[in-house]
């Protein structure tokens, strides 16, 4: 499931912020590592929502320091 | 009674007859804004894609902007400032709760004593107007109405706040909305969100300054990342029912002109409404920042004048902001 997660978040990633699939990885950080910016963040969290159909309130969005914490979250809020 | 009351004969269409606009003479760089804010020009430009913007003088008023606007806008209508029935003017920073700048707008044009109010719906205030500016000339109980979205958001922003500063300026719009043979406004698609009061608020009201004082007049803040959030899902929808309202889809447009926020929710919300590469898209906050109510005709007026959208074509208009409070209609362009 969560490979799952990870391939979806990287495609959102990608069309949000151009940034390459592959480098999309679980230890990195969305503005540290990946040069999201706070604006795309809010972009890649709808995107997320919308897709796997899950609530991601903006007292969160600041928890979801890496690709890991998002992909952790998105899992148990679908499990 | 002797009979039935009489009524005012309904008129069965209106349009946007014609548009002026007034930009402050001087031109404010980020460089300049980054004087006062732990801020960059690069910075600012990726945020928000301003790269600079107009402040009006110390001694302009709202008043003083809206007039230059008007009077431009009567202008071009080829009508004379006694015709105009009705000024209303969306504002968030005219200085007086009361007398209202629309009826200091409507004297000093020279109306005929015409009806005149303010409307208070912030960056949505512009489509608030020409709504009811075109129920107003429909329902009859004025020919011509004057719509200004004025603001000079300066006296009300601090410079010092690095959330705040590089985004907002002043400047005014204005158009004429009157009588029409063939439909030119579409159903307006509007509505108000009060559980979000919070996300574009004042730091404190002037009574609490006045009673408690503090060092901090009241000023403009705004929470950016729920605004963006807000705007980017909500107003999509907004735009699609309003493009559903007309009866058209975006491919029939030849410009969307939404309200000039920040760069990046206007390049989201093309995304989200899948507005085709052809349709003309606003983008005029580059050069002139967030003017509130004051942006859609601010942004009209100039892609008009430069002939990159056409006189007569279709556009889609968009307005949200504090309330929130959003407001979108589909128009023919003057």
């Amino acid at each position: 499931m969560s490979a799952e997660i990870l391939t979806g978040l990287a495609e959102i990633v990608n069309e949000v912020a151009g940034v390459p699939v592959g480098d999309v990885q679980l230890d990195k950080a969305f503005i540290d590592d990946l040069d999201i910016d706070s604006l795309s963040m809010v972009e890649v969290v709808m995107a997320a929502e919308d897709k796997w159909g899950v609530k991601i309130p903006d007292s969160e969005v600041k928890n979801l320091r890496t690709v890991g914490d998002a992909v952790t979250f998105i899992e148990k809020a679908t499990a | 009674m002797s009979g039935p009351l009489r009524v005012s004969p309904a008129v069965p269409y209106a349009r946007i007859m014609s548009v002026g606009s007034y930009r402050p003479e001087r031109i404010v760089t980020n460089a300049e804004v980054c004087e006062r804010i732990d801020s960059t020009d690069e910075w600012i430009r990726e945020r928000s894609g301003i790269v600079e913007r107009r402040y009006a003088t110390k001694d302009e008023t709202v008043c003083d902007m809206a007039i230059f606007a008007a009077e431009k806008a009567i202008a071009a209508a080829g009508i004379s400032a006694e015709d105009v029935g009705a000024v209303i003017i969306a504002t968030v920073t005219h200085p007086y709760p009361t007398p209202s700048a629309a009826a200091e707008v409507a004297y000093r044009l020279g109306t005929n004593r015409a009806a005149a109010f303010d409307i208070s719906a912030a960056c949505a205030g512009f489509c608030y107007g020409v709504a009811l500016a075109q129920d107003i000339v429909r329902g009859g109980s004025a020919r011509y109405v004057v719509v200004v979205g004025v603001e000079k958001l300066t006296d009300w922003i601090d410079l010092t706040d690095r959330s705040t500063a590089f985004i907002f300026a002043d400047g005014a719009g204005a158009v004429v909305i009157g009588p029409s043979d063939e439909p030119a406004i579409g159903p307006v698609v509007w509505g108000s969100d009060g559980e979000q009061l919070d996300a574009i608020t004042m730091t404190q009201s002037l009574i609490d300054f006045r009673d408690n004082g503090g060092e901090r007049f009241p000023t403009l803040s705004m929470q950016g990342q729920q605004v963006f959030r807000w705007a980017v899902a909500e107003i999509a929808k907004v735009s699609k029912a309003a493009l559903d309202a007309a009866g058209i889809t975006v491919d029939d447009l030849d410009a969307f002109l939404p309200h000039q926020a920040n760069m990046r929710i206007t390049d989201a919300m093309v995304r989200a409404i899948k507005v085709p590469d052809r349709v003309v898209v606003a983008r005029d906050i580059a050069t002139t920042g967030n003017t509130s109510a004051a942006s859609i005709p601010l942004a009209m007026d100039r892609m008009l004048a430069a002939g990159e959208i056409p006189h007569g074509g279709t556009a889609l208009l968009v307005g949200f902001g504090a309330g929130l409070a959003y407001a979108g209609q589909v128009v023919t362009l003057p």
